[in-house]
Formats: C-alpha cells, structure tokens, sequence
C-alpha cells in the first residue's frame, strides 16, 4: 500500500484501463467508476455496470484489479453499484470526439421517459438521428437499435453508402 | 421477510432467464441478419437482468447459492417463471407475440420496481427499465409491421395472438408473496399495472389491424412451479453443461 495514494491518483491510475470493446475510451471517461474508497489497506473501486448483461464488465473488474495490483496496491476489491443508473449524458464532449474519431457516431442526449404508450411504440418516436463518422454527411438513417454489442445501434449513410454504428442514448 | 423476499426475486429473475434463454435459441437463426442480432442483444439484456436479480436472491436466502447454482441447479419444479415466458418460439410471429405481451408487462413492473424500498432491487430495476423501453419499441414495432403487412403476415400474427393470449391473465395473479412485498414498499402493484397493460397491448393491437382475442385463461401456477411440458425440455438444454461439468468455471 502506497500512504501517498489519493482517490484521485487512484483515478489517474483507473484511466489507463480501456473499455475492451472500445479501446480508445478508459473507463473513467466512460463513467462506470463511481467511486475510489479507502478500506484499511484496501482499496475498493465502486464500478457500476452500462447494461445489465454486458460481457466486457467481467473483464473490466479484472483489469482493474490487476493494474491496480501492477502499481502497487495488493489489496483491491470492485464493488458493483447499480444507483444513480449509468448514462450516456455523463460522456464528455472530448470522450464523444474520441467515438467519432474511431469510426462511431457519438450518442445524442437521452430522452427522458415520458411514460407509457407514447414512448413505446415507435412510428410515434422521432428515429435517433447521426451524422456519418466517415463522410460527415446527415443523410443517414437508423437501421436497428441492435448492433454488435449492447451499446450500439446500426445506421446507414446516404451520402457515402456505408454502414456504421451509433453509440446509443441510454 | 427474507423468504418471501427471496422468492419474489426468483420470479422476477426466472421471468427473464426463461424468456432470454428461449430468444438466444434464435441466435443464427433469425430471419434477416438485423432480427438475429435484435434477439441475441435482448437475450442478452434479459440473462443479464437475471444474472443480478438472481445474486441477489442468492445473497437474501443466504445459503451460498450463487447466480449460477440458482440457475444450472435447480429443477423445473423450482422455476418461479410465468408460463408464457417457456412457450417455444414457434414461428417469427408466435416469437414476437409472446415477446411484445412479456415486454409491456416487464415495462411496468420494472418502472414500478425503482422506487423499491429494497434499494438493491431498484437499482438493478432502474438498469433494466432503460433497457426494456427499446424492448417495447422492438417487439411493438414488429406487431404492426407483421398485423399490417400481408395477408399471410397478418393471419400469422393472429394466431399466434390467439394461441398465446389465455397464458396472459397468469401475469397479473397477485398471491400472498405479492401482497406482502407491495405492503413492504418493496413490489410492484400487479392489480394496478393491468389496466395500464390492457391500454398498450390494445392500442397496439388495434393500429396492428389485429384483434384482441375473447379472454381465457390456462390453468396458471408457475410461480409455485407448476409448468407447461416445454419448460423440463428447455432446461435440459440450458443446464447440461453446467450439470456435466460441476464446478468448472470459463
């Protein structure tokens, strides 16, 4: 155990763990650390997960704890917090730039729920909109909600005829 | 408290480990490559939703089960799920039906769920409730598309509506267990959401051109482990691995 050790150097170390699926985001930037707590000779990181079943929060906690052991703290132990509930509005500007510039289409800000019907049938629901990270152009449409892991969408652009994924609003 | 409280979890968890499990059988099978990915992520979103309510009924009953011996270990008779949730996919139509009822109802219950006064509980309610919102988008989307498309996507609709409907009114049967959770602040009101979900699935129904089925009712009773024939054979399947093998870990 280093005495040093703040919660904020803690953080500095924390950044140098990726998202494994996005590994131009760190997991800091990408809000799923809640927090950094000093137990004893313990440190305990509080993560909170991005959707319920995503595989890559398994790798994750391992990354941390081994990154954190490779600096020096033995002693670590990942806490899952589920509230406040993770959301897309708490990416940067900055982090948002870093998706784009890696080929994905940053998430918009999240739609309140305004309950019941309105918001659960879609062809009440304006479609999310994205510009292309390739060609930059708007002439592009939403394709499915779904794409390759749970946090992605699928879109197509009119402008350069490719498809691309969108870093859902959640 | 705890053992209610347990068993109130296992039906919540079950719900979604049936009904996930049933849409990952689709995985490489789905009609377009967009429908196949649709169901392998809400598949997914479901066990992961199980996957935490399922810690946490393990961690309340206190008798070191784990997610996973919860879910490889027990037998058919210990399922809490609702009937509807092991029906067998069927066909895209019969799949959509009992996704779309099951989505509308798990909107509900889980919108209910975050102001738990069971603070673990509403937490992992509030991560699914973000999740079942573009559930409900999905599966409402397909309704009209398959009830107002062709003929033969309309007559299929249809009757897997038909087929499906008397498994729906199990959904909504308020037991001992559901009292004492609701008068704990800690469930959602089943008495309250019906009239919440007659008023979706018949709006949707309606704009789908489909019609709301006469009301029926199958003898219910799983949520005290009484099953449909289907639900033995899912599980054979879905628990032979870890059943081989007890206790690897991958």
């Amino acid at each position: 155990m280093q005495r040093t050790a703040t919660r904020e150097s803690i953080m500095e170390i924390l950044a140098e763990v990726k998202d494994p699926e996005l590994p131009v985001i760190d997991i800091v930037e990408l809000g799923i650390v809640r927090d950094v707590v000093f137990e004893d000779d313990r440190v305990r990181v509080d993560v909170t997960p991005t959707y319920s079943g995503c595989p890559a929060m398994e790798v994750i906690e391992r990354d941390i704890v081994t990154t954190l052991n490779a600096h020096g703290f033995g002693d670590v132990r990942v806490r899952t917090t589920f509230l406040p509930s993770w959301t897309t509005d708490w990416l940067s500007d900055s982090t948002k730039q870093k998706l784009k510039d890696y080929g994905i289409a940053p998430p918009g800000a999240v739609e309140a729920s305004r309950g019941g019907i309105a918001e659960l049938v879609t062809l009440r629901r304006a479609k999310p909109t994205a510009e292309c990270p390739y060609c930059g152009s708007a002439n592009t449409e939403e394709r499915s909600e779904f794409g390759s892991t749970a946090c992605k969408a699928i879109h197509f652009c009119n402008g350069c005829h490719q498809p691309f994924d969108r870093f859902k609003s959640l | 408290m705890s053992d209610s409280l347990f068993e109130y979890l296992l039906r919540l968890a079950d719900d979604r480990l049936v009904l996930g499990h049933r849409l990952s059988e689709w995985c490489g099978h789905g009609p377009i490559l967009e429908e196949d990915i649709a169901l392998a992520n809400i598949s997914l979103d479901l066990i992961g939703q199980a996957t935490l309510m399922l810690r946490l009924a393990g961690e309340v009953e206190g008798k070191g089960r784990n997610e996973d011996v919860l879910a490889y270990f027990r037998e058919a008779v210990d399922f809490r799920n609702v009937q509807i949730v092991e029906l067998p996919n069927g066909d895209y139509a019969q799949t959509i039906v009992r996704q779309f009822l099951f989505d509308v109802y798990s909107y509900h219950v889980l919108e209910q769920l975050q102001q738990s006064s069971q603070l673990e509980l509403a937490g992992i309610a509030a991560k699914g409730f973000k999740e079942v919102r573009y559930h409900v988008r999905h599966s409402s989307e397909w309704m009209l598309r398959m009830g107002d498309g062709t003929e033969e996507s309309h007559a299929r609709a249809q009757k897997a509506l038909d087929d499906i409907w008397r498994f729906t009114p199990e959904m909504f049967v308020a037991d001992a267990i559901d009292d004492e959770m609701l008068a704990a602040g800690v469930g959602s009101d089943l008495r309250a959401i019906k009239p919440k979900w007659d008023s979706v699935v018949t709006d949707v129904v309606t704009r789908a051109t489909l019609s709301i089925p006469a009301d029926a009712a199958m003898i219910g009773g799983g949520r005290k482990g009484r099953h449909t024939e289907y639900l033995g054979h899912m599980l054979s399947e879905m628990q032979i691995v870890a059943r081989s093998h007890p206790g690897a870990e991958w």
